[in-house]
């Protein structure tokens, strides 16, 4: 998983039928000390997320499992709204 | 697998049901000398580890839903291992 900010979402009307109800957010991923790190990218919600949270998400064919046993054509996905991080 | 560095913990209270009574960390992956190499990742923790410890970690998510003991949790990273020592000989 990766700590990321909200910083958007995406509005699809046509989409695949298992993404119907579902909300797209765009993230950007951050780095241990808050700042943006890599590329942004679209995640679906599995928490109710909104723009402007700090959230961790999940990459990879696990996005879909908060879906199940519906198969949810998603890469990566908000599974948690970090409430706070501590470096040691 | 990856060698990582335990760098920091998260607090999450809302999160998927999956993650509950697990603790989240913050780990860097290294190289074989001990640089950082690439992003911080979240790691669920599996052995008890604690900040500063170099752990095993997997980052895939069957072998990370393994390690948590829910096959259909959407995890892919998890600290399978608390490292000893490493020996390298090339």
């Amino acid at each position: 998983m990766q700590l990321a900010r909200v910083i958007g979402d995406v509005v699809a009307t046509h989409k695949d039928q298992n993404l119907s109800g579902l909300k797209l957010l765009v993230l950007q991923p951050l780095s241990a000390d808050g700042s943006a790190s890599g590329r942004s990218l679209v995640a679906v919600d599995a928490v109710g997320a909104g723009v402007g949270e700090t959230v961790f998400f999940v990459r990879g064919k696990e996005a879909s499992l908060p879906f199940f046993p519906t198969w949810v054509p998603a890469d990566a996905g908000i599974v948690g709204i970090v409430d706070h991080w501590d470096l040691g | 697998m990856r060698i990582a560095r335990v760098v920091g913990t998260v607090v999450a209270t809302r999160k998927h049901p999956a993650f509950d009574g697990g603790k989240l960390l913050l780990v860097q992956p290294l190289t074989l000398d001990d640089s950082p190499r690439g992003p911080v990742l979240l790691a669920v923790d599996a052995m008890g580890a604690g900040v500063h410890e170099k752990v095993l970690i997997v980052i895939e998510g069957r072998a990370a839903g393994e390690a948590l003991g829910r096959k259909l949790a959407p995890v892919d990273a998890a600290v399978i291992g608390i490292v000893d020592t490493v020996d390298v000989q090339e």
